[in-house]
């Protein structure tokens, strides 16, 4: 990787921010507190650009600033029209590829999906609902999956590998088919996830998640409730 | 079963050696050996491979032609690309369906025999077309598909049976890549005192550009691998034409894979690569003996291997890698995660192959006709080159002409040569319409038959397909834009998602339900998909229906509702569903 | 200052968006000097006989009955706003949409644990139930879209007040939400 020493400068909105080579734009805005949405990306984890909600337009074209690299120079756009446009087409792409029924929902108000769906003022979801037949994985004593509400962000993946070392996630499949493997047979109580594995904390809609913690917090009380998603703490 | 798995697994990774970029030889051997790759068998080739499960896992339900359920011991993929489907792989399923008694999809209970479908595998000349295990068959027609069941049913050889066989097909050769005088070694004699950087300057002088149809500059992109640091470099030739309509490599492999290997040598010689690889489909499979013959004859001639002519300090291998049923696989880097053993996710990029590519090391990744092409530069010169086609794309392009045409197969034509001309040499009266680069590229129609095959003009990697006059041009848009949910990788949400609701509303399209404010929000959802997605597939999965629409406005008025709200599912369907379910006569006229 | 018509109507869901804009309080007040209520389970006026300004729904399409009432209410009103998450999503009762209807139907009426000679139900008075719960877009043109389950009284205040004084509504962070 090219060293991060390097200050350059850039412009995001017409707004001019500093930042170090080696950084990505989605870094060195999150630095300058300026927030571009996004949803796969995670702080501690390294970016794949997996939902597309950071896309940007940089120097004329499209890419997700979670992946581009910084450059000197760059004129970035960012919270306009048309961008927030696509993004909440993302967003709502993301609403009926799974089952994400908020009203009905144990992490309602706590969920970075329908948060940047909030930030981004979506009213419902304008596509058709593809409403797939999806599992529930609670073979595990202390960790399930409900896997109507993932959104193939790909942070367990990444996290179980990376971090947790454990590699108990992947990917199976293509296309809409595509979707989150565990291991070789599907079942979470056959690996050796723990409650306290990276993988579990950094899931966006918490499909992947702790057993007997719902309703800790009361609904109306959550951390998206009253103040609209921003950019993330690093742990 | 699982011994015999263990050991197969064993001696694979014995030959080739514990690395997870080989986990593509071991799953086909598997799967050769099995007839599919048992889930008991993939912690054992994680951990010869020195992989987690999960990622070998992630590459085998990745690939089409490789599955982890049991599949008969033939299996039957009978191609419904959209020129089979003109020319009536339809009726040939049906009969398929009616000789097994079973569905596509399925499996009979026998065990002997399973029906599948596959995308565009390069016989569209010679449509329709199967591949039957590794047997390509063409020109099937209904009332051969009773004898080809009977043939396997029977235990026949599959190459004895009637419609196996592929024939090449080359209808027009050229000056630059169907020359067939060309020696062995011819250009690479010319580097005889030659500076890498001279050569690269000649290929750089002669304007040529990458005939994969993005028209990148061909000495630009070989000046940047070159230019680029790393371990080493390497040099590979994308033998995965996958472009629905395609079939130029095969000829080219077939006819003149010298040329090729020429090609890829000097680019080796320029960026200082010692490893080559050809990356060939899957449906190529049955070219890879005569692909081995050529580099076994190469080696023996002193132009490939260790020491080249008379270059002491130059040498260059090519290796053969066959991949597993992926139409994304044909993106570059997309190319480079297969070869690397992985699923076919394209990558971010920048970095592009150029700077860090097959094993984060610089990597020319090109089209087999592009390699062709460099070897007739440096063998004949710039120059000469620069005397064909325009000025902005010099050279010859190869067109893989198939549909409603009377001489369907390759032809090298210049750069330049207008449509109207390519479909008078293929015999194509009254054509409607002509698709050209494919599903991703454009559909042109008569309008626009002035217009010239040319970067600066209409670009193409060299699909032609001819829709003549009646035929349902929105039905085929359909199909293509159903191709690309099929093929798309998933990785990213616009494409995933976004393919698969495109798709939708092209059904309701061809059916006469979507209405205009349907149409309007389509062309919105193919701005998003354009716009967000991560590489070219997405980028191009909306053009069949965005050219049509530019091209035959006058089709979409037909086909729009009348209605100025339409409902957005079947109504009738789901309340016969209801009707159903409660045992009550469905209601009338909603 | 001629009133306007407000029609309200309900199809599948839990009338909780009905019990929500009830829940204007004191505002109901001043809600009847400007609207009169034309087709509205609050009147109980069980058809349209006048056009109507604004049409305000809650509940998704889930069976022939709510098609058919759905229609009306577009074609007998000038402005259609959907309200609460069934009608703009389906909401819960789209839970159903991932399991086959005839499987819902029998668990619910035939092998479910708490029945006793169970039988899915035929009768001709009943509407026939759609294979899935459809959000109202679905079927009819929405102009406006309030969302929430339910949308808060202040939501659909907001949205009412707002269209009463020919504006688009907008929604503060604390209105818009889906649950």
């Amino acid at each position: 990787m090219s060293d991060r020493n390097e200050r350059i400068t850039l412009t995001i909105d017409g707004v001019e921010i500093s930042g170090e080579s080696g950084m990505t734009l989605i870094e060195a805005a999150d630095a300058a507190g300026i927030y571009i949405p996004r949803l796969c990306h995670h702080p501690d984890l390294p970016p794949t650009g997996h939902c597309r909600v950071c896309t940007v337009t940089v120097n004329g074209g499209n890419g997700a600033a979670c992946t581009r690299p910084v450059a000197d120079g760059m004129v970035v756009e960012n919270d306009t029209e048309r961008l927030n446009t696509l993004r909440r087409n993302l967003i709502e792409m993301t609403f009926v590829e799974g089952n994400h029924y908020c009203p009905e929902c144990e992490v309602s108000g706590d969920c970075e999906l329908q948060a940047v769906a909030y930030r981004l003022g979506m009213t419902a979801p304008h596509y058709p609902a593809l409403n797939p037949e999806r599992e529930i994985d609670g073979s595990h004593p202390d960790v399930f999956i409900d896997r109507n509400r993932c959104i193939l962000c790909g942070r367990c993946v990444r996290a179980s590998a990376l971090i947790d070392g454990k590699s108990i996630f992947g990917y199976k499949y293509r296309g809409i088919h595509k979707a989150v493997a565990v291991v070789v047979t599907d079942r979470l109580g056959e690996t050796e996830i723990e409650a306290t594995d990276k993988a579990v904390s950094v899931c966006p809609t918490q499909c992947l998640r702790v057993k007997r913690r719902g309703f800790r917090t009361p609904l109306g009380s959550r951390r998206f409730d009253r103040e609209p998603i921003g950019i993330p703490e690093r742990e | 079963m699982v011994q015999e798995q263990e050991a197969l697994i064993e001696r694979i990774v014995h030959d080739l050696g514990p690395d997870g970029t080989h986990v593509m030889d071991v799953a086909r051997a598997v799967s050769k050996r099995f007839g599919y790759i048992p889930n008991s068998a993939i912690p054992t080739i994680a951990r010869h491979l020195q992989l987690s499960p999960v990622e070998v896992r992630d590459m085998i339900t990745f690939y089409g032609h490789l599955s982890t359920d049991p599949l008969g011991t033939t299996v039957v993929r009978l191609c419904n690309a959209v020129v089979e489907n003109m020319m009536g792989a339809g009726e040939v399923a049906a009969a398929f369906e009616r000789e097994t008694g079973i569905r596509f999809g399925e499996t009979t209970s026998d065990g002997e025999i399973s029906l599948r479908y596959t995308a565009c595998m390069g016989l569209s000349d010679q449509a329709p077309s199967a591949l039957i295990n590794d047997v390509p068959f063409t020109g099937i027609h209904p009332e051969l598909v009773q004898e080809i069941v009977r043939g396997i049913r029977a235990g026949l050889n599959l190459t004895t049976l009637p419609g196996s066989g592929v024939r090449h097909n080359l209808k027009k050769p050229g000056e630059i890549i169907f020359r067939r005088s060309m020696e062995h070694g011819a250009a690479i004699d010319k580097l005889l005192g030659v500076s890498r950087e001279e050569a690269l300057e000649e290929i750089k002088r002669s304007g040529m550009r990458g005939a994969g149809g993005a028209g990148f500059p061909a000495g630009k992109k070989w000046e940047l691998c070159k230019n680029a640091s790393g371990d080493k470099h390497y040099v590979i030739c994308n033998a995965d034409e996958g472009e629905p309509g395609t079939f130029k490599d095969r000829v080219l492999l077939a006819y003149n894979a010298h040329q090729v290997f020429e090609g890829m040598t000097i680019a080796a010689y320029v960026v200082g690569a010692t490893e080559g690889i050809v990356y060939l489909r899957d449906e190529y499979d049955y070219l890879r003996g005569h692909l081995e013959r050529v580099l076994e004859e190469r080696r023996e001639k002193g132009v490939l291997g260790d020491t080249i002519r008379s270059y002491q300090k130059f040498s260059f291998d090519i290796r053969i890698e066959v991949g597993a049923g992926s139409y994304v696989v044909g993106e570059e880097s997309a190319l480079i995660e297969s070869l690397e053993g992985k699923r076919a996710a394209p990558r971010e990029r920048p970095p592009f192959p150029v700077q860090r590519g097959y094993l984060s090391q610089p990597t020319i990744v090109s089209n087999v006709e592009t390699f062709t092409s460099a070897a007739a530069v440096i063998e004949r010169g710039a120059e000469w080159f620069r005397s064909f086609g325009t000025d902005k794309s010099p050279g010859t392009k190869l067109l893989s002409v198939s549909g409603d045409v009377q001489q369907p197969g390759v032809y090298e034509i210049e750069y330049g040569t207008t449509i109207r001309t390519v479909l008078h040499l293929v015999g194509a009266r009254n054509a409607q319409a002509v698709q050209i680069g494919g599903a991703s590229g454009r559909c042109l129609s008569s309008g626009g038959f002035e217009r010239r095959i040319a970067f600066e003009d209409v670009p193409t990697g060299g699909s032609f397909i001819v829709f003549g006059p009646g035929r349902d041009v929105l039905e085929y848009m359909r199909q293509f834009i159903e191709f690309f949910a099929e093929e798309s990788c998933g990785w990213c949400t616009p494409c995933r998602v976004g393919t698969t609701l495109l798709s939708r509303f092209m059904d309701r399209l061809v059916a006469g339900e979507a209405t205009r404010g349907d149409l309007d929000r389509a062309i919105e959802m193919c701005d998003t998909i354009r716009n967000a997605s991560r590489c070219g597939l997405g980028i191009t999965a909306p053009n069949p229906l965005l050219t049509s629409l530019e091209s035959m406005p006058e089709l979409y008025e037909r086909r729009l509702s009348a209605e100025s709200y339409a409902p957005q599912f079947d109504l009738g369907a789901e309340l016969r569903a209801g009707a159903a379910a409660a045992n009550r006569p469905a209601p009338q006229g909603m | 200052m001629a009133k306007s018509i407000v029609a309200t109507g309900h199809f599948t869901g839990c009338f909780g968006c009905h019990m929500s804009l009830l829940d204007i309080d004191e505002r109901i007040l001043e809600l009847v000097e400007l609207v009169e209520f034309d087709k509205s389970p609050i009147n109980d006026k069980k058809e349209f006989d006048r056009p109507v300004d604004i049409g305000i729904i809650e509940g998704g399409v889930s069976n022939e009955e709510n098609v058919e009432v759905l229609r009306a209410f577009r074609a007998n009103c000038r402005i259609l706003v959907a309200i609460g998450a069934c009608a703009l999503t389906g909401g819960v009762p789209a839970m159903r949409n991932t399991v086959p209807l005839r499987e819902c139907l029998e668990e619910a009426f035939v092998t479910g644990p708490t029945v006793v000679d169970g039988m899915i139900p035929n009768d001709p008075e009943l509407p026939i139930l759609l294979e899935r719960v459809h959000p109202c877009r679905d079927l009819v043109k929405i102009d406006y879209e309030i969302p929430g389950c339910p949308p808060s009284a202040d939501a659909l205040w907001e949205a009412l007040s707002a269209l009463l004084e020919g504006r688009e509504p907008v929604l503060s962070y604390e209105q818009l939400k889906y649950d």
